[in-house]
């Protein structure tokens, strides 16, 4: 049986009669984003001012190669061509990239606003064809789960640098910059820990979850994270870009880090 | 108490239009009650589908202003009243006569889903032992009220008339109380990947914001279907530990 829609309102584009302000969500949305990306984009390229003190920025850890003395294996990876310029950051941002763009909330909430997939609620959408998550390209987004596993690695590094920020000269000390960078990391940790395909993993697969008492622990603490998903996504998300611009500034001498301790 | 005016569209299958009304709101008056005071007044030949006036039959979905909502929870003193109101039937059913569509297409897809298959009973005199908290986590589904307005606003249906790929989050839900129940034995997910297309739903939630038993169908139901799907069809290692651990 064939559905014919029930066109009312007319051609307007988008169509829709609601009269609430549909377009200020996706608008956030696009802005926010828009903003991170652009910013993000512009801090990988710098390649300097991602150390200060004991700091070291989110975008540029774990410092594979690099100047700095965060810096596990060198400078400069062989592999990497001469002509073209090199960063640190290059080497690990595509993981936490690819761990938020194939994320559950995310991925609903650009399809809105980048994609007008559709644009809100009952709103009508520009383009006729639709796959969804069905078919090639968007199925790739199934690969979340991999991307979780390696963004919880990152937790580890993340926090492994929120430590070392209380040590300045081997001495423990408290800055400004030690809470921003310790702030992060729990940030990220309650956005990492809430995911939903890790909740599925811990036990959410189970249908007789009780008998599994440990499985069933770790789940409702994953539940508990899961049901403010969206909330830890955009702290998270504007805090690790905080930090790096707090470790920035420091750097360049804009800011100073005052000492608590 | 004001006079206020309505805008309702009128017609059937083969097309239609909205046409003013006005009639007085006095406080505590739904769009329902609207709705028929103006069929009393007139236009007595007004065609709208309700039962409970409570919110449980799941009889009155329409679209108010351009939402998804049941006529008979949607207070008039939460909408702007001096731009008028909007009434419209639900825009993803073929319509029948004004504010009632042919929701029959719900129904026929539910029975394409694969029944509730138990396992042995656990006790001699055919009885389960279930866990409150194994069960718990299937208890929000079985709240469903059968509006389909979530079916309504699902923009792959709603917009893209993927009827015939798509089963829509009503029957998702439907389909994640019986593939979750603790005590069946049914495999539904390759009936979910294909048949039922569940990978047409890209998340967007808006099932989740129109329901009015406030059923979190995407996060709850939704999104564990997926990834049961992902375990099945595109996970590799999980194959592989299930082939090798035989879970
Ligand atoms: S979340 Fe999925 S099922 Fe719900 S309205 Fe959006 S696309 Fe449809
Ligand atoms: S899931 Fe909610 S919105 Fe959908 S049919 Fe059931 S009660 Fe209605
Ligand atoms: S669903 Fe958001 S991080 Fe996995
Ligand atoms: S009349 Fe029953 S839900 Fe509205």
């Amino acid at each position: 049986m064939a559905y014919e829609p029930l066109t009312i309102s007319g051609s307007r584009i988008p169509n829709t009669i609601r009269r609430d302000a549909w377009w200020r969500t996706p608008v956030l949305v696009f802005i926010g984003f828009s903003t991170f990306i652009v910013y993000s984009t512009w801090a990988a390229f710098q390649g300097e001012h991602y150390t200060f003190g004991p700091y070291l920025s989110p975008f540029y850890s774990p410092e594979l190669f690099g100047t700095s003395s965060h810096a596990w294996f060198g400078i400069r990876p062989g592999f990497w061509p001469d002509w073209f310029p090199y960063s640190p950051a290059f080497l690990i941002l595509w993981a936490p990239a690819g761990f938020r763009l194939t994320c559950y909330y995310y991925r609903g909430a650009y399809y809105k606003a980048f994609w007008a997939d559709p644009p809100a609620c009952a709103v009508s959408e520009p383009r006729k064809n639709y796959r969804g998550e069905n078919s090639f390209p968007l199925i790739i987004q199934n690969i979340h789960r991999y991307m979780l596993y390696v963004a919880m690695g990152f937790i580890v590094f993340l926090s492994w640098d929120a430590i070392l920020g209380f040590n300045f000269d081997g001495k423990f000390g408290i800055g400004v910059g030690s809470l921003v960078l310790m702030i992060n990391v729990v940030l990220l940790a309650g956005y990492t820990f809430g995911c939903h395909s890790l909740r599925h993993l811990v036990g959410g697969a189970l249908d007789q979850i009780s008998k599994s008492p440990t499985r069933q622990c770790a789940w409702k603490g994953v539940t508990c994270l899961n049901k403010k998903h969206q909330m830890w996504a955009w702290l998270s998300l504007f805090w690790v870009g905080f930090t790096d611009v707090y470790v920035r500034l420091c750097s360049m001498g804009i800011w100073t880090d005052f000492r608590i301790l | 108490m004001a006079e206020t005016n309505f805008k309702i569209w009128r017609g059937d299958a083969d097309g239609g239009d909205f046409q003013e009304y006005s009639t007085e709101v006095t406080e505590g008056m739904v769009v329902l009650d609207a709705v028929h005071q103006i069929q009393a007044e007139s236009a007595n030949d007004l065609a709208c589908r309700w039962n409970c006036k409570a919110g449980k039959c799941g009889s009155c979905s329409a679209e108010v202003n351009g939402v998804p909502k049941l006529m008979c929870m949607t207070r008039l003193n939460d909408l702007p009243l001096d731009q008028g109101v909007n009434i419209q039937p639900m825009k993803t059913f073929p319509v029948i006569k004004d504010l009632t569509c042919d929701v029959s297409w719900n129904y026929r897809v539910k029975k394409r889903i694969k029944p509730f298959k138990p396992r042995k009973p656990d006790n001699e005199d055919g009885t389960w032992n279930i866990n409150q908290d194994d069960i718990d986590r299937v208890q929000e589904f079985r709240k469903c009220i059968e509006c389909f307005l979530c079916q309504d606003v699902c923009h792959v249906l709603r917009e893209h008339q993927l009827h015939e790929e798509f089963i829509g989050p009503r029957a998702l839900v439907y389909t994640a109380a019986l593939e979750m129940h603790p005590l069946d034995t049914e495999d539904r997910l390759e009936d979910l990947k294909k048949a039922d297309g569940i990978g047409y739903c890209n998340i967007t939630k808006c099932c989740t914001h129109v329901c009015p038993e406030e059923i979190t169908i995407t996060d709850n139901a939704i999104i564990p279907l997926k990834e049961r799907v992902v375990d099945r069809f595109y996970d590799p290692l999980v194959r592989l530990f299930n082939k090798l651990f035989g879970s």
